[in-house]
């Protein structure tokens, strides 16, 4: 079973802005699914709509079969969403965004509470449960999403930047839980500008660019697609998924 | 979701909504105590006595009734418009509710939920500060009336903010309503005057004014008299309840304002 089935998409702002033309994508269950793409791509309105955020113009998206029109209260439980802004009430504590999210899941507070305990403890985030959570840094902010968006023990979690402004150290370290996620079961859709750690962690990879998808297949396929000898730019060169994701989109 | 589910989360947002209430009493309760305790001492006491009665009571009784619908209606009103503008304008925090599987009607019933209590409480309140100025001679003449008609005041007002909540772009688009258009209604739908001491013509105008409806009837239990019929009242209050929540659905579950 695919967890996310997406057939012909379109997206057309008021303003007249394309931000989808057609897009078909296929995340089977238990994946780790790197979507990538430069700035205005298209990533964040393809989460949106998958997630309920933004409204489609054309096309259908189904979450473990369960269309999001027809079935949208079965496709949002099996869904958990790590934004790509902060969008939490800053002078509420991190215990009780996570409960309270929870509840919206119909999940009671008897239940939520140890559930958010655990999760705030495996993100490193224990200590910090009862402080208002604008008083967090930028990565525990990050770690507060995820325990978020993982309450309702969702079997879809989509990433969308989750790691922007996080320095490197959290950032491995928020991977490894992701990766540990993602061998238990868990099927995950990443956006990122992190290509190495893309590389690294996703085992399918689509690169979307002005709206459309221009290459969908296994990271090796992907990275296949490296001849090796490109040009550095400016004097650098990237990884391997790096060189490839600038050939294409700069193709395209 | 089943019908436990529907609750958890229904309970979810009234909790949030009252913590977030109580947490900030100051900003929330306090205002209207003052502004009720101001009326009183001057529209009751001072200018009162120079009044006399009306209705067959002294005007300080009869003002009460008002001035208890005027914190409930404005108290209702702000508490929806702004946490629902709040949360969808300044954090975003809305997505939380939008990600999950509760849907649009339980959505309207959460964040209404918030209003109806902060208006039920103020108004209690202000009823409180009222015995104070009246000397505990205060009348109540139908508790049921009272409480039926203040429960319903605060969920029409507590749904048409929530509509002016949705619509807003700005936090200017918060603030137009309850001063232009809000505030004249209440003042100019008889909190400190009967009807019957208008002019036929301006009676007319009046009529089309839906607080009045809801005064007639909340000081029909204070007082046991009224202008109108308490069920024209009742009639009227429930047209408007049903005419804001079709608005506020197809609003919502639309997405406008929500959604791009």
């Amino acid at each position: 079973m695919n967890a996310l089935t997406i057939n012909d998409l379109k997206k057309t702002y008021s303003n007249g802005v394309v931000a989808l033309s057609g897009v078909s994508l296929a995340i089977p269950e238990g994946d780790f699914f790197a979507l990538l793409g430069p700035n205005g791509a298209g990533k964040t309105t393809l989460i949106g709509i998958t997630a309920g955020l933004v409204n489609k113009t054309s096309g259908t998206v189904s979450v473990f079969d369960y269309d999001i029109d027809r079935r949208p209260e079965k496709a949002r439980t099996l869904l958990g969403l790590v934004g790509q802004e902060i969008n939490f009430n800053p002078f509420e504590n991190p215990i009780d965004i996570v409960v309270n999210q929870a509840g919206y899941y119909g999940i009671p507070r008897k239940v939520a509470i140890p559930r958010a305990e655990r999760l705030l403890a495996d993100l490193g985030l224990a200590d910090k449960a009862r402080e208002q959570s604008r008083t967090l840094s930028g990565g525990m902010k990050r770690r507060l999403m995820i325990a978020r968006a993982l309450v309702n023990e969702p079997r879809f979690l989509i990433l969308d930047e989750p790691t922007a402004g996080v320095d490197v150290e959290l950032r491995r370290g928020m991977w490894e839980y992701l990766s540990g996620l993602s061998a238990r079961g868990l099927t995950v859709l990443l956006t990122t500008h992190y290509l190495e750690e893309a590389e690294q962690l996703a085992k399918h990879v689509a690169i979307i660019n002005k709206g459309q998808i221009i290459v969908n297949g296994t990271m090796q396929d992907v990275l296949a697609m490296h001849d090796g000898d490109g040009a550095a730019e400016n004097g650098f060169r990237g990884g391997r998924l790096e060189e490839v994701f600038l050939r294409l989109t700069a193709e395209k | 979701m089943s019908p436990y589910e529907l609750w958890i989360s229904f309970y979810t947002m009234m909790r949030k909504d009252v913590v977030r209430l109580f947490r900030i009493w100051v900003q929330t309760f306090l205002p209207s105590v003052i502004t009720s305790s101001l009326y009183f001492l001057i529209f009751g006491t001072v200018l009162g006595s120079r009044i006399g009665q009306m209705q067959g009571v002294n005007y300080m009784t009869f003002v009460v009734p008002g001035l208890v619908m005027l914190a409930i209606v404005t108290n209702a009103y702000s508490n929806s418009s702004f946490t629902f503008f709040q949360s969808k304008f300044f954090m975003r925090s809305i997505d939380e509710i939008l990600v999950s599987p509760t849907p649009p009607w339980l959505m309207i019933a959460g964040f209404v939920s918030g209003g109806v209590i902060r208006g039920v409480l103020v108004g209690t309140l202000v009823l409180l500060i009222s015995i104070f100025f009246t000397g505990l001679r205060l009348a109540v003449a139908n508790m049921l009336v009272i409480l039926l008609f203040a429960i319903l005041t605060a969920l029409v007002f507590a749904l048409a903010g929530l509509v002016n909540g949705v619509y807003a772009k700005t936090i200017d688009g918060i603030n137009i309503v309850p001063t232009f258009v809000l505030q004249p209604m209440v003042y100019l739908g008889g909190v400190f005057y009967s009807i019957h001491s208008l002019p036929q013509a301006a009676r007319y105008v009046t009529y089309i004014n839906p607080i009045f409806y809801l005064i007639n009837g909340f000081r029909y239990g204070f007082l046991g008299v009224a202008d109108i019929p308490l069920w024209v009242s009742l009639t009227v209050l429930s047209g408007l309840i049903v005419a804001l929540i079709a608005i506020n659905w197809y609003l919502i579950r639309k997405g406008l304002g929500l959604k791009q």
